[in-house]
């Protein structure tokens, strides 16, 4: 029996009159992590977008432990699912303690202030994400990498049971970018935090992810592992470049890359 | 950095108390009557049917506290409009709230002149749907920032030429036409604090009860989301509230622009944008600003009296055009 944490049926989502997505099904199961792949405008973005409750879908559910999320109160969802979402520019100048701090948002009434149960998950998340260190500063004074650090701080101090990230590491360079995904993945191993992904590095989504989730033409054109991903011919036709794989022999994941355009 | 230390924001929350007293003392001392700062306190006291007396009880005094009122009023506002909208230019009198709440105001006070109690909630729906019209024009998928400045204008436009028709239509009905175009405080007293009064409590209030979910909304709609607030709820009720000490300033003193854009501005480059500290600093600094203002207003030129809005907009337009470049 699949434990399934986040399910999508039949979703249909429109985005500025246009249909984006069509009759989408979907089911995340409890623990594992999920890459979600697919050319530009393709609708990765808006898939997590609706599963995260931001987009309201035209037609079809997004079921959180069997409960539909557009019936939910956003403090329900937000104590079980996090969000971390793409390129968060803000005219907000707080300090990642407090950024930190509004994570818990969803578990206090609002008349109430942080209690130690709190305090302590905020000192937690910081440390998790190495941003400990980095309390006291603004948030607006901070590199992109740690500044993605601290976003990523707020999301775990909810103790989701589910994290949704929108494109994590897009604008960092190749360190940062790895040091967010190595620490995606240790989320996931030692708090159990199912995790679901839009990424663009397709090495990336094959190489930290359990399953990789292929969007081509308005719904999933395909879904599996690392392997059967890069294997078959779903790259070149969805992406439309001729590629080439090899075996990391460290991790036994496949890498890939892309020898010239079809 | 020095601002953000919690100890240096009260220490500026203290200072402009200080500043609030002496704004006070200043407004009561000057004019054409000097009064000794001691004899203030004694006749606010006692009546004891001395020219001070009359002059400090019937006019000064009110009149002080009325400025004092409409300048939280209309600097809260403001300082919830930037939140809400996301634009550190937004402003009541600059995105048309104003003078939404002045159409619907002036409707009732000229045409059916015999409802004047109800001036303040016809003001109040006047500035939610001047607010509502701003919404529905800039929003494109998401509030976008530059079209709420746009929209704002245009709406501001509107609702101005709604007035200045009325203003010429009923010409014969309306007394001071001029100085409710302009904002002014003057022969205001007593009936205009009570007027007021509740809706600056009540405002200073929730606004400060609020803070903590404005500055989640602040981080932007999705973050705001993700952690568990209700974006829709918080935003509607922050605009409400922002409609409801706006037009409850108008209905007393007119059009009295840029309080809401300079005020919460300073603080804002004083101390940041924490809502927890902003919303009483801007309150105490919006009426320390109005208190000053207006009794330069009524000295400068005595006898003559200039409307406190000019003073407002000659201070103001060039702050706004520095806020303008620094964007």
């Amino acid at each position: 029996m699949k434990d399934i944490i986040l399910g999508v049926k039949d979703l249909s989502v429109n985005y500025k009159n246009k249909n984006v997505l069509a009759g989408v099904d979907l089911e995340i199961e409890k623990g594992k992590i999920y890459s979600i792949i697919g050319p530009n405008g393709c609708g990765k973005t808006t898939l997590i977008r609706a599963m995260s409750k931001s987009l309201k879908p035209k037609k079809g559910k997004v079921l959180l432990n069997g409960d539909d999320i557009f019936e939910m109160k956003s403090k329900e969802i937000a104590k079980k699912m996090a969000i971390l979402n793409q390129n968060n520019t803000t005219m907000s100048d707080v300090t990642v303690k407090k950024l930190v701090q509004y994570g818990r948002y969803a578990h206090r009434d609002w008349w109430k202030g942080l209690n130690k149960e709190d305090d302590d998950i905020t000192e937690w998340a910081m440390e998790k994400t190495f941003v400990a260190n980095l309390k006291n500063r603004r948030i607006d004074t901070l590199s992109g990498g740690e500044r993605q650090r601290a976003w990523l701080a707020m999301s775990i101090a909810q103790k989701p049971e589910i994290l949704l990230l929108d494109e994590p590491t897009t604008y960092l360079d190749i360190c940062h970018q790895l040091e967010i995904l190595e620490l995606v993945s240790k989320l996931n191993k030692e708090e159990g935090i199912t995790i679901v992904m839009v990424l663009h590095d397709i090495n990336h989504a094959v190489r930290y992810s359990d399953e990789v989730i292929v969007i081509y033409d308005k719904n999933i054109y395909t879904k599996g592992d690392s392997w059967s991903i890069l294997k078959s011919q779903v790259i070149e036709e969805v992406f439309n470049v001729q590629t080439e794989t090899i075996i990391d022999k460290e991790s036994n994941k496949p890498i890939f890359y892309a020898k010239r355009v079809i | 950095m020095l601002r953000d230390r919690k100890g240096f924001k009260i220490g500026v929350i203290i200072l402009l108390i200080i500043f609030l007293f002496i704004a006070f003392l200043v407004g009561n001392i000057k004019g054409t009557l000097k009064v000794e700062p001691k004899r203030i306190f004694e006749v606010i006291m006692t009546d004891d049917g001395s020219p001070e007396r009359m002059v400090i009880w019937n006019i000064r005094l009110p009149r002080m506290i009325l400025a004092a009122l409409v300048g939280t009023n209309l600097a809260l506002s403001g300082a919830i409009l930037q939140g809400v909208m996301k634009n550190p230019l937004a402003d009541p009198s600059i995105i048309g709230i104003s003078s939404g709440a002045g159409l619907f105001g002036i409707v009732v006070l000229v045409v059916f002149p015999q409802y004047i109690g109800l001036v303040p909630i016809a003001a109040f729906i006047g500035a939610m749907f001047a607010a509502f019209l701003i919404y529905i024009l800039s929003w494109k998928g998401g509030i976008q920032t530059t079209r709420i400045i746009l929209a704002g204008v245009a709406v501001s436009a509107l609702f101005g030429a709604g007035i200045s028709g009325i203003l010429v239509f009923y010409s014969d009905r309306v007394h001071g036409a001029l100085t409710f175009m302009n904002g002014s405080l003057s022969s205001r007293s007593w009936p205009e604090v009570w007027t007021i009064l509740p809706y600056t409590i009540a405002g200073f209030i929730l606004v400060n009860v609020f803070a903590e979910k404005l500055n989640i909304l602040v981080l932007g709609d999705d973050v705001a989301r993700g952690v568990g607030l209700n974006v829709e709820a918080t935003r509607l009720g922050f605009t409400a509230l922002a409609a409801f000490l706006a037009a409850s300033a108008v209905s007393v003193v007119g059009l009295l622009g840029f309080v809401g854009l300079i005020v919460p501005h300073s603080i804002r480059l004083i101390m940041g944008n924490d809502y927890k500290y902003m919303f009483p600093a801007t309150a105490l600094l919006g009426s320390v600003l109005l208190m000053f203002s207006d009794t330069f207003a009524r000295t400068f030129l005595s006898p003559t009296e200039i409307p406190v809005g000019i003073v407002m907009a000659v201070v103001g337009a060039p702050f706004f055009l520095f806020l303008l470049r620094r964007e």
